[in-house]
């Protein structure tokens, strides 16, 4: 077992670092470059934290709109391969719901800013 | 030094120059770069834009158009009264600049967030998608016999290509498989009309002043094929940069862009657009994966790129809204 602190607690003070204490004094294209190097780690903070309750959701919601188990890329695959081929599509009970529930969770991950993810955050 | 190839090659054709000064990369990749530098005159300096392939670097890749034709759709877009640089130069061998063209340098913002937020726009936004819609209908209605050989394009042919992509990444997407299916069953073949679409007419390939639209930007996606392509692309959420209820640009409305293009004498297909929209959200998803693949296996291992890969879920999130609606 690994010690503490936490890769998330790790993560979160040295972006705290760089907002804070070094974005102030950094210029030009790197000062850019820095905002973004910020997010990345924010996004990683944000991954570990949530990451695991979605993709185990997620996984369950799959097991039950396509009766099968196994990892979660290979669930994932299959149902693309579904929808590909027709059969499954938006009529089929539960599956826009999975694909609302998913991609809210990756939005929470990835853009939590974006207007869009927003606008559905207050619609549901 | 550029500066010195520069200043050599437009003292040889624009009478008085007498060299360059300021030149700075704006962009650029491995295969293509934007400078831009302004010509030491006696009568006044001023600013020109040097898009080129280095020496070295002839073809152009995949899709572009290739910059010849790049060179030869801005003129004959400048020619038409069309905002538009004017081409001043295109490179010969003994420039010694590799392939390309220099054209005017035109003032202005490319920014999207700038355009959508800073003062000094404010009264342009108002009057942008309508204004667009018009130069979007000169775009589609210029004289074909002018035109360079670019390639001809299709909704089957486009739906064929995305899914090539996305199949290469081996990543399943549930998302995107409902919008390839979507897209597949609704092709809607053949466009009537085919003529010259710009390929990537939305923010930073135009430029705006205060006054509204001063240039068009950027003709590397230039092909033929159905018109309703460029007002789905503008219309796009991507390019709404937050202003997610106006979808021409975050600044206007369908209506207007198509009350523009109608202006000048075109027909827009609303349907048509819609489906166009919903292609080009994919693109885009589709695209920030490419970015992606590139952060991985290519030499440019940068943040930004691995952080555009990132940005494919909130096409995900647009594709269910135009696709699934939940209400409300």
């Amino acid at each position: 077992m690994q010690d503490e602190p936490t890769p998330t607690e790790l993560i979160k003070a040295v972006a705290d670092f760089l907002r804070n204490e070094i974005t102030p004094v950094i210029k030009g294209h790197n000062a850019f470059k820095l905002r973004v190097g910020i997010n990345a780690l924010d996004l990683v903070t944000r991954q570990l934290t949530l990451a695991e309750g979605s993709d185990a959701a997620e996984a369950g919601r799959l097991k039950e709109l396509l009766g099968a188990d196994g990892p979660l890329i290979e669930l994932n695959r299959s149902l693309s391969d579904k929808i590909s081929k027709g059969g499954v599509d938006l009529q089929t009970p539960g599956l826009a719901e999975h694909l609302w529930q998913t991609t809210m969770d990756k939005l929470a991950v990835d853009q939590p800013n974006y207007a869009s993810y927003k606008r559905e955050l207050g619609n549901k | 030094m550029i500066e010195e190839q520069l200043g050599r090659c437009v003292a040889a054709w624009y009478p008085g120059a007498t060299g360059v000064t300021g030149a700075a990369k704006l962009s650029g990749g491995a295969s293509q770069e934007t400078w831009t530098f302004d010509v030491v005159h006696a009568s006044g300096n001023f600013g020109a834009i040097l898009r080129r392939a280095p020496p070295g670097y002839g073809a152009s890749p995949g899709r572009a158009a290739g910059l010849d034709a790049e060179a030869t759709l801005m003129q004959l877009a400048h020619d038409a009264g069309l905002p538009s640089p004017r081409v001043m130069h295109v490179l010969k061998p003994e420039d010694d600049l590799g392939t390309g063209f220099i054209m005017q340098r035109i003032e202005g913002e490319t920014i999207a967030r700038k355009i959508l937020r800073d003062e000094q726009f404010a009264k342009a936004r108002p009057i942008l998608a309508r204004q667009l819609g018009r130069v979007i209908a000169g775009i589609h209605g210029l004289p074909a016999e002018k035109q360079p050989k670019l390639r001809e394009m299709s909704a089957t042919k486009e739906i064929a290509d995305l899914e090539r992509e996305y199949r290469s990444f081996d990543w399943p997407r549930p998302v995107f498989e409902l919008a390839l299916r979507w897209l597949r069953e609704r092709d809607p073949g053949p466009s009537k009309e085919v003529t010259l679409v710009h390929g990537d007419f939305r923010h930073g390939n135009l430029i705006i002043g205060p006054d509204g639209v001063r240039a068009v930007l950027d003709w590397e996606l230039a092909h033929f094929g159905d018109p309703m392509e460029d007002l789905g692309w503008i219309c796009v959420n991507s390019w709404r940069f937050g202003e997610i209820d106006k979808p021409v640009g975050g600044f206007g409305s369908r209506e207007e862009l198509f009350a523009g293009y109608e202006e000048a004498g075109r027909k827009a297909d609303p349907d048509r657009v819609m489906f166009w929209e919903v292609m080009g959200t994919l693109r885009w998803g589709i695209m920030c994966c490419g970015m992606m693949q590139r952060f991985r296996k290519g030499p440019d291992h940068s943040m930004e790129r691995a952080m555009i890969g990132r940005r494919s879920s909130e096409t995900e999130i647009d594709l269910l809204r135009l696709l699934a609606p939940r209400g409300g």
